[in-house]
């Protein structure tokens, strides 16, 4: 069975079943202090330092709404081009549980303040994008803690009141590769942009994925939702394990009940936590502590004039300006660090496409098998320029160019130029010295340049091959051929 | 040192703001005296906590600054809080078993306004649980009396406040109106309140009971008091309370005496129906007639859904009540039940141990219109039919500068008159839910005496932001008539 270029739908069926996923996200946003208060944000503190009388829930306090958190939430629908609500409710949802101070969360039910817009990104070579339906502001709850207590439970109410913003897709997504690329990218939008960390072990950026199947043109299947999913490893294989389970219950004659399920990295199955019939009625009523969140287009222009760049704007500019294919762009764009990187070096040696082959191949390699950032490259973007400027200008061949920036990554030497005299690795451009090689090569080898005369142009190659050897690799393969050609031709 | 004609307890806020600055009276010399009437007065179940260390030290501080020039405009008045305000130094139990013992960490911003502006706090007054009742028996401590009769109710839910001041146990306190929580107890005791727009007051501290309704507001003998103590509550809190108003402090007092010749006074039909009791009609008819001989118009208006009011009120209150009491749960603080079995256990347990009747009704109320397929038939269309209300005032006030009616359809009732019906408390709140929906600012105004000799109350109410024209229209009917200076027989 042969596999198309671009994968169609049949391609992504698991045993004849289409995949949907759609994904609920609840990004930390990046504020010193609390949504509804003025308690600290920072983790890792003592247990119950961080919670004022407001996050205690103690008796007459009230919330008050942390700009800085609705300015991320705007810098984020801004980033992904979604509707901005001029006006959205916060609401109660009510439930009963010790980490949950005041009985209640506060989120955004019926009108959220970031509506529509879609997140795009490559999956392998081929573009996705995946709708957004809202993005809403609302609280994080305490910590319950189980372990540090016998026959008890202990609560942290740090955590309480720290703002999130939760982002919800569409069920657009067909199989786990592409949810995880839609979560790497929504990973990069947000850390770019500035407003969560992206730290997924310490609960910043936290995925849950509902997953279904069914047959192609059936209506959507039941899902169950996969909570918490921490790092984009465990995602996939949860997902995947999820696809196969619901299959098979299907196929064994089991219909799949709506669920939350939790993945067990240990055992790398999923497990339902609860089900559908015992869901409880949160009550949501708008809360009335707190007026509607108006957004004057003002607002909106203000956040926006003052927004870094975006990525895909970005990207866009990379193909118009450096005339970079757009996977290119779009590659070196997946991060503030790697796109300035790649702009310091394509300005620097004037040569921005051989810049970004160099990135993405010699650079990425070594920094994927040292599972490090760009930040840590041990080649500059300066050390890359001067190597680059030096295999543009013909000093240098590729695989010459390869050595000096292995030597250079090693720090073996501080910069290209010193490093291919020290190792002389010039290219051969004295004509005279390379037409003594030539000669004596066509000298040594008679029977080779009968049989090219004779019309095998095999023969010619190995005369070439035989050349370059002699000239220890520093010969322009260009100029042997030309030189031989007239030479022997 | 005091040496005016009338005793300490008989003058009111201005005039000990006066004698304080004066030096004819320190600040000392005014706690010892309301202390001391506070104990010799226990049995009218006015006060739920007194610290005199507290309040003595306040007075001493009160007397360095009245001595050092740094006096407030209420500096050495002493004044007690409804027991729904956080304080730091006393206790704050809002009424309720729930939290007997309760001590907060920080003062209700109406409170620390007070303490700024030179008040000595006296201690907690009294109050239906939550402030949730009109009679203060749904006080989980103690049922407090009516001045008048003690075998009558003060009303409530500010009862205590209300008994306080008309048993001249504390020359003013502050109160909350939720439903009309200051003023029919201030009605039912003879005593002058006023429920600013909601908004003017900071909500912050006070324990909230319904959020979108629950307003703060000054208890006094008059109205002049309580403009001066109204000016001095109010006032933008844009960092602790989101729903505070962000206008900017207001003398209520400036425009007291102005004359009220040409002011139309709206006389809504719904208020004067079959429900009113003629006594109560008959007074309240009286003083409307003063109003008339100074020069007012009565101008017939109508609020066509008076009676309506009744369950959207009972709907959107309760809804809110049932979420904003989940924070009790015995888990951070409060009550907690002894012995339980699990989580659940626990948390019906304290709930069950640490609420009051009234206040379970009201939740499982609540949670009954919040539920799925519930909302919309109740909570969504109470909601719509509040604006309407809101808007039939808008209307109204087209055609006048203020509405007038009664407070309550009759006077003050025995203890255990309602006995179990919870319906008759709810029917009994008729003519204050409607200012209370729609955020207007309202008032009591004592309007002479009913049945059994029980004090009768007018009922002002203005549109937004029109406190002072209300103060104004009491002042005048105040400096026309001797009701609100009557006290009960043996006080």
């Amino acid at each position: 069975m042969s596999t198309p270029a671009t994968p169609s739908l049949k391609s992504l069926l698991v045993r004849g079943y289409e995949v949907v996923i759609g994904f609920e996200t609840h990004a930390q946003l990046s504020t010193q202090s609390k949504i509804f208060s003025r308690a600290p944000t920072a983790f890792g503190a003592e247990p119950n330092t961080q919670a004022c009388a407001v996050d205690l829930a103690l008796p007459g306090t009230l919330p008050v709404m942390n700009r800085g958190a609705v300015e991320r939430a705007i810098e984020f629908g801004l980033a992904v081009g979604s509707h901005i609500a001029p006006r959205s409710i916060f609401a109660r949802k009510n439930y009963f549980y010790p980490d949950l101070p005041k009985g209640y969360q506060i989120s955004q039910f019926e009108i959220p303040v970031v509506q529509g817009g879609a997140v795009e990104f490559f999956l392998g070579d081929e573009k996705k994008s995946v709708r957004l339906v809202r993005a809403h502001l609302e609280e994080d709850a305490g910590k319950s803690l189980h372990e540090d207590f016998v026959g008890q439970s202990g609560i942290d109410l740090n955590r309480a009141g720290t703002p999130l913003l939760e982002i919800v897709t569409e069920p657009d997504m067909r199989s786990s590769a592409e949810a995880v690329a839609y979560a790497k990218e929504l990973h990069k939008i947000v850390t770019w942009i500035g407003i969560c960390d992206g730290n997924m072990q310490e609960g910043s950026f936290r995925c849950d994925a509902n997953v279904s199947v069914r047959k192609p043109g059936a209506p959507l299947g039941t899902r169950r939702e996969i909570k918490n999913l921490n790092s984009f490893k465990f995602m996939q294989q949860a997902i995947d394990y999820e696809i196969r389970w619901q299959i098979e219950e299907i196929e064994d004659g089991r219909p799949i009940q709506q669920a939350t399920v939790l993945f067990d990295p240990d055992t790398g199955e999923t497990r339902a936590m609860r089900t559908k019939e015992d869901a409880a009625d949160y009550r949501y009523f708008p809360d009335p502590d707190l007026p509607p969140l108006v957004i004057a287009p003002g607002w909106v222009e203000r956040v926006r004039s003052e927004m870094a760049e975006l990525p895909r704007v970005m990207a866009q500019r990379f193909v118009s300006t450096y005339a970079l294919p757009e996977y290119d762009a779009t590659t070196l764009t997946q991060s503030k660090a790697m796109a300035a990187y790649f702009e310091a070096t394509a300005q620097a040696s004037g040569q921005p496409k051989l810049a970004s082959n160099w990135i993405m191949g010699e650079v990425s390699r070594r920094l994927n098998a040292g599972e490090t950032g760009i930040e840590q490259s041990k080649v500059s973007s300066a050390q890359l320029a001067g190597l680059i400027v030096r295999i543009a200008d013909g000093t240098i061949s590729n695989a010459a160019g390869r050595q000096v920036f292995e030597a250079l990554w090693n720090a073996e030497g501080q910069e290209a130029d010193g490093i291919i005299e020290a190792r002389g690795l010039k290219q051969m451009n004295n004509a005279g010295e390379l037409e003594r090689i030539i000669d004596e090569v066509v000298a040594a080898n008679p029977d080779n340049v009968a049989q090219f005369r004779a019309g095998k142009d095999k023969a010619f190659n190995a005369l070439v091959g035989q050349i370059m050897k002699a000239s220890k690799g520093k010969a322009n393969p260009q100029q042997v051929n030309d030189l031989l050609r007239q030479k022997i031709g | 040192m005091h040496s005016a004609s009338k005793p300490l307890h008989d003058l009111g806020v201005a005039e000990l703001a006066a004698s304080l600055r004066a030096g004819q009276v320190s600040a000392v010399e005014a706690a010892q005296h309301f202390l001391g009437r506070a104990r010799s007065h226990e049995s009218l179940g006015a006060f739920l906590a007194i610290d005199e260390e507290v309040t003595m030290n306040q007075a001493r501080a009160a007397d360095a600054r009245l001595a050092a020039g740094t006096a407030g405009p209420l500096e050495g008045v002493p004044l007690a809080h409804k027991d729904i305000f956080v304080t730091k130094d006393l206790p704050s139990t809002a009424g309720s078993r729930m939290l007997e013992g309760y001590r907060s960490p920080f003062d209700a911003t109406v409170v620390r306004k007070l303490a700024d502006a030179g008040v000595v706090t006296l201690g907690k007054l009294n109050c239906d649980e939550f402030a949730m009742g009109s009679s203060n028996e749904n006080s989980a401590y103690q049922p407090a009396c009516n001045p008048w009769d003690l075998a009558r109710v003060p009303g409530g839910s500010s009862g205590g406040s209300a008994v306080a001041v008309a048993a001249r146990l504390a020359p003013a306190a502050t109160g909350t109106d939720t439903g009309g929580s200051i003023r029919q107890p201030a009605s039912f005791c003879g005593i002058t309140g006023i429920k600013p727009t909601y908004g003017r007051a900071s909500r912050y501290g006070m324990i909230a009971f319904a959020s979108s309704l629950d307003q703060a507001g000054p208890m006094a003998r008059s109205a002049e008091d309580c403009a001066l103590l109204l000016s001095n509550l109010c006032g933008p809190d844009p960092d602790r309370d989101s729903t505070s108003l962000d206008l900017p402090t207001e003398d209520f007092a400036r425009s007291l005496n102005d004359s009220i010749d040409g002011l139309r006074i709206g006389i809504p039909k719904e208020f004067f129906g079959e429900g009113l009791s003629a006594d109560v009609r008959t007074a309240v008819e009286g003083v409307l007639g003063e109003f008339e001989k100074m020069g007012a118009r009565l101008v017939p208006i109508s609020l066509p859904r008076t009676e309506l009011s009744i369950p959207v009120y009972y709907i959107i209150a309760p809804a809110e009540a049932s979420s904003n009491l989940s924070r009790f749960d015995g888990v951070k603080f409060g009550h907690r039940a002894k012995a339980f079995a699990d989580l659940v256990d626990m948390y019906k347990k304290t709930r069950a141990e640490g609420f009051g009747d009234e206040v379970k009704r009201r939740i499982m109320i609540g949670t009954y219109v919040l539920s799925h397929g519930y909302y919309d038939a109740y909570y969504l269309q109470a909601q719509r039919i509040r604006r309407m209300i809101a808007d039939d005032f808008q209307q109204a006030f087209k055609s006048c500068d203020l509405i007038a009616g009664p407070v309550a359809p009759t006077v003050a009732w025995k203890l255990g008159g309602h006995g179990n019906d919870p319906l008759a408390d709810y029917l009994a709140d008729i003519f204050t839910l409607p200012a209370s929906l729609a955020g207007l600012p309202g008032m009591s105004v004592p309007a002479g005496f009913g049945d059994g000799a029980m004090p009768v109350g007018l009922q002002l109410i203005g549109n937004y932001f029109t406190e002072s024209r209300l103060l104004n229209a009491a002042h005048r009917l105040q400096q026309a008539t001797d009701f609100h200076s009557r006290k009960p027989e043996g006080v």
